[in-house]
């Protein structure tokens, strides 16, 4: 039995899965955000798979990952700081709570 | 390494990976999701090693592990007011969301089945690092000065979202 | 002056405008422009009348626009007929505006009067020029405007704002008749110049059965103007307007245009024998129609208006049997007289504030003036020698003789004796017998109707309005009218007496040489003047014989002949009769449409309004503003287009 990209895919599909899972199930707005977190490292698992088992001689995947990682960490600080504001303005993280575009 | 032991080695490390972020995402108390997710990132980045992605690995560790979970941390801990009594409950939907990713999950798998995926028999470099590096400053150095600027954006962002109010 | 003949409507157009810019508060400067505008334009027609006398006839026509290669034409004609008519109405619009000078004293809209009196003037002299169709027509909807603007100058009073409508109305629907004929004309010939389309007829380049049809459609609008049965029924309602307005409309513009139409369309009615006919029993009927009801109406202004309407049915009868002369000699006499007889009414109802001939009696004694010029005008209706009435009411009567139409002469002659008989009753309800008024009465609210629209007045003199407070002066008893009204009447009163035998038999017919130099004129005959005398004569005894003498009573022949007397009364329920089939057929009909404009038409778009309004309901619960859901549904959305991609059919 051998390491296969089959084997790395079906890691990341799950990874994306639970993390989608999250994203759609909390209340919190950093819960959600942590959720998003695991679906860009799903994504990153697959990068890296295909890096080493499609085209390992110039390993593209591991460049996408990194700036994967780079937008990732851009997302999570706007997203944060987003989040500290709303917790200022309305003392609550809880998204269901903030409904300013309802009809 | 023998295949197999880094078959085995994959395998725990995939175990791992999976039930800490089953528990990122399952745990009532929003401090513990973050800790749960530390050991997910770590998880992952061991997977990488695994896959000859050191620098990645590393980078993984860094900023991750390092800077994003600090991050959060703060922001749960900026954010934990008597308003928010329970501090990570699921909404109404939760069943739903279960349904929706189960239903992504299974289309995913089947794609990665009916994919004839190019596999490469290439060996690798001697140094993924000096070829990830020489990558990123030939072919990706447009992309890479783009993520740079994204990053400086991102800062002053930040700065400015947390300023206000 | 031929060459400059457009100045005769350019004068009082000009002074019209005038008015209209500088004069409208200033009721002195108003009345001397209009005035000053009207003299001009009559002596500028006299001028003209007399180089046509002596032989001037002028056509121009200039291009006026165009519209692909059509060329509208505009211009004037200057022959006989329109020099005549020029001076008929200039003269009578002339006495008119002087009279109203005294008639209008301190009316609220004084200036608006005399500027559109001016322009009355204008339209009608406009027709009478027009040598095209389209001209013709043009001024010919100017006149209908006017006599809207001029019978509703009392708009605040209900009557006439609702009379004005209906003059307005009803000439409108002879109007569409005149616009279809037009266009027929001008498709079949291309033009609209009437001497060509003349051409053309002559030539017999028009299908008979075409042209007869087009000459009828063109007769409905003469049958509006004029006031025509069975488009009659807005001249007695245009009563409620001033009576000066009254007298300009029955002598000299709005009916007149009528007649004059025809008769400058007379070569082209030649060609088409049978609208001819038509024109002539249509109006002989009208004639007879008409001074039924003249016999039993108790309103002064309406007894008048009746037999305008008889009269005009002369004046058609004259034209449809062929003869151009009679009924525009007709025209001429019926001008003065009528001008005459209005004015005389006008001044009965300014001195005794009343127009019920019930609530008159006896007034020769206080009105002297205008008791005598009332008989004048009345005895130059009636048709007795030597007054002008019966001058030109021969000749029509001769003309429908000789024209091989017995019936047509006897109807004529049975309308004569009524004529007499109701102009007759009229005069000597109104001047003889006992007062049936007294000083305390006049003045009266509801006594007067005429003058309900001179409420407001500060003046004494017009105090007299219907509720208006009495001052000082009051009204007292009926008295006679200021001399600058006496003094057209008595002006009037010349030409209505005198002006038939002048321009007839005592200069050998000239006026019908002059008009109809080719027409062949008919002998004198003794027989018929006597006959047509006669009938006069009958009518007079007659009346005087009911309202005189008293003899017969009244009442009790009315009693006697009641349905008859009903029917009369009634205007034999023709208004009635419009009313039943507007209620019934018009409104029934527009209801229907309004039904299927408001639930149908807009039904659909209230339907389609009211299923986005639902769609747009129903869907705005999606927007709940939560973002889980939001989420959920875009990865919903996923997992579906993936599925259908990767699972559907290759």
């Amino acid at each position: 039995m051998e390491l296969r990209l089959e084997h790395v895919l079906v890691l990341s599909a799950l990874l994306f899965a639970i993390g989608v899972y999250g994203a759609l199930s909390r209340r919190n707005a950093v819960a959600i955000l942590l959720a998003i977190e695991v679906m860009f490292n799903a994504v990153n698992v697959a990068f890296v798979g295909f890096a080493r088992f499609v085209g390992p001689e110039h390993l593209a995947g591991q460049v996408f990952a990194i700036f994967v990682i780079t937008v990732a960490a851009a997302e999570a600080a706007l997203a944060l700081a987003i989040v500290m504001m709303l917790y200022r303005q309305r003392r609550s993280v809880n998204v269901e709570e903030i409904n300013l575009l309802r009809w | 390494m023998s295949d197999t032991l880094l078959f085995i080695a994959f395998l725990l490390l995939g175990a791992l990976t999976l039930s800490a972020a089953t528990l990122v995402v399952t745990t009532p108390k929003i401090i513990h999701s973050a800790l749960f997710l530390v050991l997910t990132f770590l998880g992952i980045a061991g997977i990488y090693v695994l896959l000859a992605a050191e620098f990645v690995a590393g980078v993984q560790v860094l900023i991750y592990v390092g800077a994003i979970t600090v991050l959060v941390l703060f922001a749960i801990m900026l954010t934990h007011g008597p308003a928010t009594p329970a501090s990570n409950p699921v909404n109404r939907q939760w069943g739903l969301a279960l349904v929706v990713s189960g239903a992504l999950f299974a289309l995913l798998l089947l794609a990665i089945q009916g994919t004839a995926w190019p596999v490469s028999s290439a060996a690798l470099p001697k140094s993924t690092i000096e070829t990830v590096g020489v990558q990123i400053l030939t072919t990706y150095v447009v992309p890479f000065e783009l993520a740079s600027l994204l990053l400086l954006a991102a800062m002053i962002g930040a700065i400015v979202i947390a300023r206000e109010g | 002056m031929v060459e400059v003949a457009w100045i005769i409507p350019a004068l009082p157009l000009a002074t019209f405008l005038l008015i209209v810019a500088v004069a409208r508060s200033a009721p002195r400067l108003a009345h001397a422009l209009a005035i000053a505008g009207v003299g001009a334009a009559c002596l500028a027609s006299v001028a003209v009348l007399a180089e046509v006398v002596g032989g001037a006839h002028v056509e121009r026509i200039m291009a006026w626009f165009r519209i692909g290669q059509t060329v509208f034409t505009v211009g004037w004609v200057v022959d006989p007929l329109s020099a005549a008519m020029l001076v008929i109405v200039t003269t009578v619009s002339l006495a008119v505006h002087v009279y109203s000078v005294g008639y209008m004293h301190g009316d609220a809209g004084y200036a608006r009067y005399f500027a559109f009196l001016n322009l009355f003037t204008v339209a009608m002299l406009g027709i009478v020029l027009a040598p095209t169709l389209l001209q013709l027509f043009v001024f010919w909807e100017l006149v209908g405007l006017c006599s809207y603007l001029l019978i509703g100058h009392w708009y605040r009073k209900p009557e006439a704002a609702a009379a004005a409508k209906k003059a307005f109305l009803v000439t409108r629907l002879g109007d569409l008749g005149f616009l279809v004929g037009i266009l027929m004309l001008w498709t079949a010939t291309g033009t609209f110049v009437l001497a060509e389309i003349e051409a053309k007829v002559a030539q017999h380049a028009l299908a008979p059965g075409f042209l007869t049809l087009a000459m009828l459609l063109l007769f409905c609008g003469a049958i509006g103007k004029s006031a025509q049965f069975p488009l009659h029924v807005w001249l007695p309602d245009a009563m409620e307007g001033p009576t000066p307005v009254s007298a300009l409309i029955h002598a000299a513009t709005m009916v007149a245009a009528g007649v004059y139409m025809v008769a400058r369309l007379f070569p082209l009615f030649e060609g088409a024998p049978t609208a001819l006919l038509v024109v002539a029993y249509v109006g002989i009927f009208t004639a007879f129609f008409a001074a039924t009801m003249g016999l039993v109406a108790h309103d002064v202004k309406r007894v008048l208006a009746y037999s305008t309407i008889s009269q005009l049915g002369y004046m058609m009868a004259g034209l449809g049997v062929g003869s151009l002369a009679a009924g525009m000699f007709h025209l001429f006499t019926h001008a003065y007289f009528k001008a005459l007889l209005f004015l005389a009414a006008g001044s009965i109802i300014h001195g005794a504030a009343t127009q019920d001939l019930r609530e008159m009696g006896g007034l020769r004694r206080v009105m002297p003036i205008t008791a005598i010029t009332f008989a004048v005008g009345g005895l130059a209706l009636a048709g007795v020698p030597p007054f002008s009435g019966f001058f030109s009411k021969d000749e029509i009567l001769a003309s429908a003789l000789h024209a091989g139409q017995p019936v047509l002469f006897a109807v004529g002659l049975a309308t004569a004796v009524m004529t007499a008989f109701y102009v007759s009753r009229a005069r000597l309800l109104a001047f003889w017998g006992a007062p049936r008024w007294s000083a305390s009465a006049a003045g009266s609210p509801g006594g007067s109707r005429d003058h309900a629209g001179h409420g407001g007045s500060a003046d004494g003199h017009d105090a007299h309005a219907a509720g208006a407070p009495h001052d000082a002066h009051g009204h007292g008893a009926p008295h006679e009218s200021p001399p600058v009204m006496t003094a057209v009447l008595v002006a009037l009163g010349i030409p209505a007496a005198l002006g038939g035998l002048l321009l007839g038999p005592a200069s050998g017919n000239w006026f019908a040489h002059f008009l109809a130099p080719l027409e062949k004129p008919l002998p004198f005959d003794l027989g018929l003047a006597a006959s047509g005398t006669a009938a006069a004569l009958l009518g007079l005894g007659l009346a005087w014989l009911m309202y005189g003498a008293r003899v017969i009573s009244p009442e009790a022949l009315a009693a006697r002949l009641r349905p008859l007397y009903v029917a009369c009364f009634r205007k034999w329920w023709v208004d009635e009769l419009y009313g039943f089939i507007a209620a019934r057929t018009l409104l029934g009909l527009a209801r229907a449409l309004a039904w299927f404009d408001l639930e149908v038409v807009d039904g659909v778009v209230n339907a389609v309004g009211a299923a986005t309004r639902a769609l747009g309901r129903g869907v705005r619960r999606l927007q709940s503003g939560q973002l889980p859901a939001y989420g959920l549904a875009i990865y919903a959305g996923v997992v579906v287009i993936a599925a259908l991609v990767m699972l559907g059919p290759r």
